[in-house]
């Protein structure tokens, strides 16, 4: 406990915490909705985009990488969803080349032109997340706070219309919802959302931050609203347990989070079992 | 007074036309049977009324009243609805959404409707419960509470008694003679010629040659008594 309030003096921890859960909340919120519109991948596969983008942007030199990563991650997402259900298995297909095209082209632009020393290093903390979340600068910090409530704002919001167009596309879209629009909202939402959490678990984690909780909660609960407010406390509890279990303990704090997550799905699928 | 016509339209999507000259109308009141082999082009009817799809020919006219997005909407049921964890009343809530516009959140008059359509199908008790746990007939239900709360016009129904067991389905057809006998005009895409003609005012048979008018002169043509000697296509 006295090293947690310890630790809590210092300012990049208590950043670390904050940007941490906000980001933790918000991956979990469309996490529902991108399982059941079987999206999981989705997550993965723009995480490969966002990797390529960082290795782009450090091999230009820029300083805030931000300014390039996200609108490519964007632009990717809105790619991969447009279409909608006609195109599931060409929109798999693509995911999947997207995402390992993009991971190849990152990794050999990191090697010919990189001017770092620690290669594999960098590499290591891009993927995984090591130790970027408490490295965060003050502006940084602002910008995850800000694109959090953005991101729970507009999904307040728009839930209604979400949960219409996740349950029956067909439906909605007859009744004169603008179902391509959404899709495109959830597209740029996603987009912005993974490359926040790409500094709290790297990128090849954060599939696990989008889905786990929503899966956590399915085990459970029986109607929409008390998934996703289950998925986003869920969400919320392992992220600060995972992140306060690192910093005690020493370990990556990506990981740790995720197998919160893990361990947090085993309890609630018991839960679920017993239940039935 | 017609809410539907359609006139000399032609079905298909860019290189591949599979009905063409398709005329017929829907008065207030009607119920239409839409009946065909599989293939045929039901469901691109279905689609291309709801304005899902565009007619690759002819036009579609709504009037009395009547528009696009009011059409009350019975889909047949997807994958991803089978393990969907919403609760009944979310999913008939969700009807409302066509009279939202981009208001975000359900005031009174929508809970209200909500309400009644589910007590209108006897399902009110239901309205906690979790939709992939219900029988086939009570879901079915859940979706038509759902179609009645974005319309108070025209039903339209893909195969409303597929997979269900002869008991849910003989109530399903009650409920919705129920329905129009209330006024609300129904169009329902069907594989049960028998009930068809049992139920429906009109008929549209399409694929292979067409026929539309009413049951009776269905029953008597021969394409009608063609199609009655086979069953109906199963399936």
């Amino acid at each position: 406990m006295n090293t947690i309030i310890l630790y809590l003096q210092y300012p990049f921890v208590r950043y670390a915490l904050i940007v941490g859960t906000l980001i933790a909340l918000c991956s979990s919120l469309l996490g529902v909705t991108l399982v059941l519109k079987r999206l999981s991948f989705i997550g993965d596969g723009l995480s490969h985009v966002a990797f390529g983008g960082i290795a782009i942007a450090s091999v230009l030199n820029l300083t805030d990488q931000m300014l390039l990563v996200l609108p490519v991650t964007v632009l990717s997402a809105i790619l991969l969803l447009r279409g909608g259900r006609n195109r599931r298995i060409k929109g798999d297909a693509a995911i999947a080349m997207l995402s390992v095209g993009a991971l190849a082209i990152g990794y050999l632009l990191m090697n010919l032109f990189s001017t770092s020393t620690n290669l594999s290093g960098d590499v290591c903390s891009t993927l995984f997340g090591s130790t970027s979340i408490l490295t965060l600068t003050k502006t940084e910090v602002w910008l995850c706070v800000v694109l959090s409530v953005v991101v729970l704002a507009v999904f307040v919001l728009f839930y209604n219309k979400l949960f219409a167009v996740t349950f029956d596309e067909s439906f909605a879209q007859a009744t004169g919802l603008p179902t391509a629009r959404y899709n495109l909202l959830i597209a740029v939402v996603i987009a912005v959302i993974i490359v926040l959490a790409m500094n709290l678990v790297g990128s090849l984690l954060i599939s696990a931050l989008v889905i786990f909780p929503a899966l956590s909660a399915m085990r459970v609960f029986k109607s929409f609203r008390s998934v996703t407010v289950c998925a986003g406390i869920l969400s919320l509890v392992c992220a600060l347990a995972g992140m306060l279990i690192s910093i005690l303990a020493g370990t990556p704090v990506g990981s740790t989070i995720v197998a919160a997550d893990i361990l947090a799905f085993a309890v609630f699928s018991l839960l679920g079992h017993r239940k039935a | 007074m017609a809410q539907i016509i359609c006139d000399n339209l032609t079905l298909g999507y860019e290189n591949t036309r599979l009905l063409t000259g398709l005329s017929f109308q829907v008065n207030a009141g009607d119920y239409l049977c839409i009946v065909g082999e599989n293939g045929s082009g039901k469901s691109t009817l279905v689609r291309t009324l709801l304005g899902l799809q565009p007619p690759a020919g002819g036009t579609i006219r709504f009037s009395d009243g009547l528009s696009a997005r009011e059409i009350g909407y019975l889909p047949q049921q997807t994958e991803v609805q089978r393990d969907f964890p919403a609760s009944v009343r979310e999913i008939v809530l969700s009807g409302c959404q066509s009279r939202m516009g981009l208001r975000p959140f359900y005031q009174k008059e929508e809970r209200a409707l909500a309400e009644s359509n589910m007590e209108k199908l006897g399902i009110q008790t239901l309205a906690e419960r979790c939709y992939r746990e219900l029988s086939g007939g009570q879901q079915q239900r859940v979706l038509l509470a759902r179609a009645l709360c974005a319309t108070r016009k025209l039903l339209l129904l893909d195969e409303p008694v597929s997979g269900l067991d002869p008991f849910a389905t003989n109530e399903m057809y009650h409920l919705i003679a129920g329905l129009n006998d209330e006024g609300i005009s129904i169009i329902m895409v069907s594989h049960d010629i028998d009930a068809a003609l049992r139920y429906a005012s009109h008929i549209l048979h399409i694929g292979g040659s067409t026929f539309f008018g009413t049951a009776a002169d269905y029953a008597a043509s021969p394409i009608g008594r063609r199609y009655l000697e086979l069953g109906g296509s199963r399936g």
